[in-house]
């Protein structure tokens, strides 16, 4: 009786079909077209061969490109935990009414657009900038720092930009905490720090590495914040795909850059995910 | 022993305090310096503004090149939005209480264009309609847009179901209403805030979408984001500040409206 009531109410599988087709026609085939295109040794794609891998990974400037992007993109996260961890147990402590402050300062980089972020971020490094004007009033510099294409510029930008994507799942994971844990560790005579290290850090490793893989896989694809914070002379993948699919037109090698591109952020993906696995075996032992 | 401990707990407060200040400068700062920039009576984009006027905002009335790309955003937010909430609502019904493999697989599937690189897909996008023999159109961004703005729905949407007691339906079931019924007066009403927090998020990520439009845009369906991206690499237009200025109050209004209606901030947890 009771499982044919469940049959009644529950609803079919079959409901997420529209959308998985919808998937197949105009998600996976395309990608696997652009695996297709990557495999033609020509730009006229009369000629099969594996030629544009080949060139990717024996020529020096393409692999740079590669490493920098992925360097910066752990600088990126790196910053983020170590802004982001401190707002999250900010929020975890704060009466209700901050709360909803909080959340909406949080939450509201997020819904801004990209570009208005990043144009935000140009008038703040500028030669003319924010930091600039203060640098030099504050009698630091005589003459204003190169700051809008450099790396530490591009970091910040891209942390503020990525930032709520690391706190979100910080606060879910500290709120989860059991407050009476901490209070047991301090009767034990533990001090704040050995609680924090010993208790708290270690209960948040899964929503560290959930906000890590967040972070990380969208400031190695933030194309916007990177061609304008970073500017032209610092090349990184998605430029580098833009610049081979439009100036050059070469779809081949593009495609190709393209699917290395996504075969890395799929391997950091699948190492965040691993570790994920291993984090939540702390939490449980 | 105890003055050791507090030394502790106020060197862990201040450090933590610090931290968490300085990432709120950081969140704050940028959305502060774009308000009061696009404010400016000056023709630069130097902070602090020399005086404050509304010149700038007074210039988007006939920037048309600007309006058109507006336009066209909203018309392709609106579609991919509509798309989103048909496909992934849908989908969300029917992965949401599936314990089988399939449910897990097709759930990772719809949540990958979060993950992976925008601009790989926009490529093999651009490929894909050229080699079917679809100029690109409103359309064409239409469908490229949903794939990458669908996980928001079907996201927010499982949310709200994994929280729906199965009992109300059983009971709705037992009293004798059809399963539509029960969708219709039961089920939707109560998914009703995922839904609206999906739609929001996916509407905010289309009209934000560059990576995608890029190859998918063509000079007759030119979006505002490329437009706006376009202009400040080229030239740095004060009224580019204008125009983020209109959208981040617009998108400060529409937050808190969300946020009421919907509590966006409990569904991104």
């Amino acid at each position: 009786m009771k499982t044919r009531v469940i049959h009644d109410v529950g609803y079919d599988l079959k409901l997420a079909l529209p959308l998985a087709g919808f998937f197949l026609v105009f998600f996976i085939t395309p990608l696997i077209l652009l695996i297709f295109v990557s495999l033609h040794a020509d730009p006229e794609m009369e000629r099969f061969g594996f030629v544009q891998f080949r060139k990717f990974l024996s020529d020096p400037y393409s692999l740079k490109v590669l490493g920098q992007t992925l360097l910066i993109g752990a600088e990126t996260t790196a910053l983020c935990l170590l802004l982001g961890f401190p707002l999250a147990w900010l929020f975890a402590r704060s009466p209700g009414w901050l709360r909803s402050v909080l959340i909406l300062i949080i939450l509201l980089p997020l819904l801004t657009s990209v570009v208005v972020r990043t144009f935000a971020w140009i008038v703040i490094l500028g030669r003319l900038g924010i930091v600039n004007s203060a640098l030099i009033s504050l009698g630091l510099i005589d003459t204003p720092l190169r700051l809008l294409y450099s790396v530490g510029g591009l970091v910040f930008a891209l942390a503020q930009v990525h930032m709520p994507l690391m706190v979100l799942p910080l606060i879910t994971a500290l709120s989860r905490i059991d407050p009476n844990l901490a209070d047991a560790s301090a009767a034990l005579g533990a001090g704040a720090w050995r609680t924090f290290l010993r208790i708290t850090l270690p209960l948040t490793l899964a929503g560290i590495i959930a906000g890590c893989l967040l972070t990380y896989c969208l400031s190695l694809t933030a194309f916007i914040t990177q061609t304008l914070i970073g500017g032209g002379q610092m090349l990184l993948m998605p430029g580098y795909i833009y610049q081979q699919a439009t100036a050059t037109q070469d779809w081949p090698f593009a495609a190709a850059i393209s699917v290395i591109f996504l075969v890395a952020v799929l391997t950091a993906v699948t190492v965040f995910n691993l570790l994920g696995r291993l984090a939540q075996g702390v939490e449980r032992g | 022993m105890r003055r050791r401990a507090d030394f502790g707990t106020v060197s862990l407060n201040l450090t933590l305090g610090v931290l968490a200040s300085a990432c709120l400068v950081l969140l704050i700062l940028p959305t502060m310096v774009v308000i009061m920039v696009s404010f400016t009576s000056g023709f630069s984009l130097r902070f602090p503004p020399p005086g404050y006027s509304l010149r700038w905002y007074v210039g988007l009335l006939d920037a048309w090149q600007l309006q058109f790309a507006a336009l066209n955003s909203f018309k392709v937010a609106v579609g991919a939005t509509l798309l989103s909430v048909v496909l992934g609502v849908a989908a969300a019904l029917g992965i949401a209480r599936s314990r089988r493999l399939t449910a897990s697989v097709l759930d990772s599937l719809f949540m990958s264009p979060l993950i992976l690189p925008g601009l790989a897909f926009g490529l093999a996008a651009l490929i894909f309609f050229s080699q079917l023999g679809w100029p690109v159109s409103l359309f064409t961004l239409v469908i490229g847009h949903t794939i990458v703005c669908v996980p928001f729905v079907v996201r927010t949407t499982i949310a709200t179901l994994s929280q729906l007691d199965p009992a109300l339906l059983e009971s709705s079931a037992s009293l004798g209403a059809s399963r539509w019924y029960t969708f219709r007066r039961v089920t939707l009403p109560l998914i009703g805030s995922g839904i609206l927090a999906g739609a929001f998020l996916a509407f905010m990520s289309s009209f934000d979408n560059i990576p995608v439009s890029m190859f998918l845009r063509s000079a007759g369906t030119d979006m505002l984001p490329i437009r706006m991206w376009q202009e400040l690499e080229s030239l740095l237009d004060v009224r580019i500040a204008a125009v983020s200025g209109v959208l981040v109050l617009t998108t400060m209004v529409l937050l808190v409206i969300v946020e009421r209606l919907a509590g966006l901030s409990k569904q991104l947890r």
